[in-house]
C-alpha cells in the first residue's frame, strides 16, 4: 500500500468514479484547467474533458442548481463549492431543493449528487476560509453529511457517495489536505457512508470528533496517556446518519464522554451527540458530557494568536480529558 | 368596416394560424385544452369556498400563453420545470384532471407528490414535468442542468421553465439564465408578466417595460409576446424550441398575460388594484379571445363550443368525484422518502 495525502485520495475516487460511469461530472469554480484551489480535481479536465470537468460561473446556486436539474436528467454530479465559507448563497438550492426532490415527489424523483466543500480553520484563512459548516446541512433531514479524516477514507467515502441515491454533503478540512498521510488500500473498495471507526482504544473517556479534530484529539490522547487517562477517539466519518450505536457503546464502557469540534460551541453538532449521550446513555455516565469547540464569536480571526484563541488544540483537548478524567 | 373589409380580416386571421401549420384539429385540441384548464381552476376556488380546498393558486387569465408554448413542445420528451400558475401547460404536457384533483384534496395518489405539496406545485414524472419547491425560482436553474444534461447525453430535449415577472428579481433567475447563456444550451425561459407579484406592481419589481430587454446581457435571443395571443405565443416558443434543438441558444419569452384572480385564496386583489384595472383586465380574456378567433375563422361552430364546455364540465366533475373519494396518504407515511427505501447501490 502507498502513503498518500488526504487530498490525493479525493482526487483518486473523482478520477476512478469518472472512468467507470460515464455520467459522473464534476462542476465548480476552478476545476478544470487549473484542476481546483487545492487541486482536487487536477488531471481531470485533460482526461475527461471540459463538458465533464466544468468551470462553472462564478455563482454558488447556479453550480448546485446545475447539479440538481443534471442529477433530474440522469448525471451524477459532483459539485464542487471552492470554501464551504462560500456555500451560502447554495443553502436554498440544497436546503429548499435537493434535499426534498425524493420528498416532496413522493419518491417519484431522486437526487443523486454530491457537494464537496473544504472547510475548517488553522491555515491563517480568516474569517472566510475557515468557516465549519457541517451543523447546518446535519439538521437537514434528506442530506447526507460525510467528513473523512484519513486519505483512505476520502477515497473509500468519496466513492461511497457518488454511488449513493440520495445528496450528500461532502466536507473536506482543508488542513487535513496535506498534513494528513496515510495508507490506501490497492485496488477498489468502497468505506460505508454511516458507520463510524474508533480510532484508539481507551477505558477512561470517550472522545467524538470528524475531520481535523479526530487527529488533534488522537494527539491529546497520545499525550495524557502517561498520566494514566485512557482515552478512547471515535472518528465519527459520518454525521448524517449519525452511528448512534458506536457512540453509546463506548460509553457504556467508559462513563465519560466529550465532543471535539471547530464550529462555533453553541448549536454546534457536538450539541446533537451530547443530546445522544445524555439521552441514551444517561445510565452509564460518570460526569457530565463535556464539550470542546470553537468559541461563540462571529467567525475566526486571521491573526496569529486570535486564530490559536479560537481552534481547538491537543492542548486544550488534553486538559479537558484531564479534567474530564478526573470529574 | 365594409363587408370587403371584414372578409380580407377574417381572411388574414385563418392565415395566421395556415401559416403555422396548425389544423383545424390542432386549433380544437389547444381550444379544448383552454377551456378544461379554466374549469378545473373555477371549480378549485368553488371547492375552496366549500371548505374542501384549504389553499388553491390560479393560472386564469395565462391560458393561452400556456398551451400556446406547449403545444410547441414534444409531450414527455422536452422539459418544464413549471411555476405555480402552470396548470394549462400542465394539462397540455399530460396532467389529466383527476390527477390534479388528487393534488387539490391531497390524496395518496396524487401523482405529484402524495399530498404532501400544496396544489398547483405540479410534477409528473413521465411527462417531464420536473418537481417544484414553493421559493421561486429556483427552478429556472434545474432547467438549466436538465438542458446541459441533455446536451451531455446526446439528447436533443429543450428545457422550458416559466415563472411569473416576480421572479426575474431572484439572483437564482439571474444565475440561471447566465449559465445558460454561456453554454448557448436549448433552454428557454417563459415569462409570465401579469403585472403583479402578489400585490407588488411591475413599476416597482423592474425599470424596464419587458425583462426581455435583459436578455441581451445574457447573450440569447429576447422577446416579448402577447400572452392573450395564443398563436403569437405558439409561434415564438416553436420558433425557440428550434434554435435550442438546433444549437442555437437559449430563449427568453416575455408573455404579457392578466392575472383574473386574486394572488391565491389567502390574498384578495380589490385591496390594492383599482376597480377600473380589474374590469378592463378581466375584457382581456385569452379563452374568449382565442373561441372569437376560431368562429370567426369558422372552425367552430356554437354546438362545438357547447359540447366542449359541457364535456370540459363533466371531466371535471368527474375528477373532483373520484378524487374527493379518494384514499389519503396515511399519517406515518411522513417518515417515507426522505432517503431511497431501497438504500444504496
Amino acid at each position: 500500500m502507498a502513503v498518500k495525502t488526504l487530498i490525493e485520495g479525493v482526487r483518486e475516487a473523482l478520477d476512478e468514479e469518472m472512468a467507470r460511469d460515464e455520467r459522473v461530472w464534476v462542476l465548480g469554480e476552478d476545476v478544470g484547467k487549473k484542476g481546483g484551489v487545492f487541486l482536487a480535481t487536477e488531471g481531470l479536465y485533460a482526461r475527461y474533458g471540459e463538458a465533464r470537468v466544468l468551470d462553472t460561473p462564478l455563482a454558488e446556486s447556479a453550480i448546485v442548481g446545475v447539479a440538481v436539474g443534471s442529477a433530474l436528467n440522469g448525471l451524477v454530479p459532483v459539485a464542487e463549492i471552492q470554501f464551504a465559507d462560500f456555500i451560502h448563497p447554495a443553502f436554498d438550492q440544497i436546503v429548499s431543493e435537493a434535499a426534498r426532490v425524493r420528498y416532496r415527489s413522493n419518491g417519484t424523483w431522486a437526487c443523486p449528487l454530491v457537494i464537496r466543500a473544504p472547510f475548517g480553520g488553522g491555515v491563517h484563512g480568516g474569517l472566510y476560509h475557515s468557516q465549519s459548516v457541517e451543523a447546518f446541512y446535519a439538521h437537514v433531514p434528506g442530506l447526507k453529511v460525510v467528513i473523512p479524516s484519513t486519505p483512505e477514507d476520502a477515497k473509500g467515502l468519496l466513492k461511497s457517495a457518488v454511488r449513493d441515491p440520495d445528496p450528500v454533503m461532502f466536507f473536506e478540512h482543508k488542513k487535513t489536505y496535506r498534513l494528513i498521510k496515510g495508507e490506501i488500500p490497492e485496488g477498489e473498495y468502497l468505506t460505508p457512508i454511516g458507520p463510524a471507526v474508533v480510532r484508539r482504544e481507551g477505558s477512561k473517556l470517550t472522545c467524538v470528533a470528524w475531520g481535523l479534530m479526530t487527529h488533534y484529539c488522537l494527539e491529546a490522547a497520545e499525550s495524557v496517556a502517561g498520566e494514566g487517562i485512557s482515552a478512547e477517539v471515535i472518528d465519527l466519518r459520518t454525521l448524517q446518519p449519525l452511528d448512534r450505536e458506536t457512540i453509546l457503546r463506548s460509553v457504556e464502557k467508559t462513563a465519560r464522554a466529550m465532543v471535539v469540534y471547530e464550529d462555533n460551541l453553541t448549536g454546534g453538532f457536538g450539541a446533537e451527540i451530547a443530546a445522544v449521550i445524555a439521552g441514551e446513555g444517561f445510565e452509564h455516565l460518570d460526569a457530565p458530557v463535556t464539550r470542546v469547540a470553537g468559541p461563540d464569536v462571529p467567525a475566526m480571526p486571521f491573526n496569529r494568536a486570535q486564530e490559536e484563541a479560537f481552534m481547538p488544540s491537543p492542548a486544550k483537548i488534553a486538559d479537558a480529558m484531564r479534567k474530564l478524567a478526573t470529574y | 368596416m365594409s363587408e370587403d373589409a371584414s372578409a380580407r380580416a377574417t381572411r388574414a386571421r385563418e392565415l395566421r394560424h395556415e401559416a403555422l401549420g396548425l389544423e383545424p384539429e390542432r386549433l380544437l385540441t389547444m381550444y379544448r385544452q383552454m377551456v378544461l384548464a379554466r374549469a378545473i381552476d373555477r371549480r378549485m376556488w368553488v371547492l375552496n369556498r366549500q371548505g374542501k380546498a384549504p389553499f388553491v393558486i390560479s393560472g386564469q387569465g395565462h391560458e393561452a400563453a400556456q398551451v400556446g408554448a406547449a403545444a410547441a413542445l414534444r409531450p414527455g420528451v422536452d422539459w418544464l420545470c413549471p411555476y405555480y400558475r402552470d396548470l394549462a401547460f400542465c394539462l397540455a404536457l399530460g396532467l389529466t384532471p383527476l390527477d390534479f384533483m388528487l393534488s387539490v384534496f391531497a390524496r395518496r395518489d396524487d401523482p405529484s407528490s402524495g399530498g404532501r405539496q400544496m396544489p398547483s406545485h405540479f410534477s409528473l414524472p413521465k411527462a417531464h414535468i420536473a418537481t417544484t419547491s414553493s421559493t421561486v425560482a429556483t427552478q429556472v436553474i434545474h432547467a438549466v442542468g436538465i438542458a446541459y444534461a441533455a446536451r451531455a447525453r446526446g439528447l436533443d430535449e429543450v428545457a422550458v421553465t416559466c415563472v411569473g415577472e416576480g421572479s426575474t428579481s431572484k439572483g437564482d433567475w439571474h444565475e440561471g439564465l447566465n449559465f445558460a447563456g454561456v453554454h448557448r444550451l436549448p433552454f428557454i425561459c417563459i415569462v409570465q408578466d401579469n403585472d403583479y407579484a402578489i400585490s407588488v406592481p411591475h413599476r416597482l419589481q423592474m425599470g424596464v417595460d419587458s425583462v426581455a430587454a435583459r436578455a441581451a446581457g445574457y447573450g440569447m435571443a429576447g422577446v416579448t409576446v402577447d400572452g392573450g395571443d395564443l398563436l403569437a405565443v405558439y409561434e415564438a416558443t416553436r420558433e425557440a424550441v428550434e434554435k435550442g434543438r438546433s444549437g442555437r441558444g437559449p430563449t427568453l419569452i416575455v408573455a404579457k398575460v392578466a392575472r383574473f384572480t386574486s394572488h391565491s385564496s389567502d390574498d384578495d386583489q380589490r385591496r390594492y388594484r383599482p376597480p377600473e384595472e380589474l374590469e378592463a383586465m378581466l375584457r382581456r380574456d385569452p379563452v374568449e379571445r382565442f373561441r372569437t378567433y376560431l368562429q370567426q375563422a369558422s372552425l367552430l361552430s356554437d354546438q362545438d363550443d357547447e359540447r366542449i364546455q359541457q364535456e370540459c364540465t363533466s371531466e371535471v366533475d368527474r375528477a373532483v368525484q373520484i378524487a374527493e373519494a379518494a384514499e389519503p396518504p396515511d399519517a406515518s407515511d411522513i417518515y417515507r422518502h426522505v432517503f431511497s427505501e431501497s438504500g444504496p447501490g
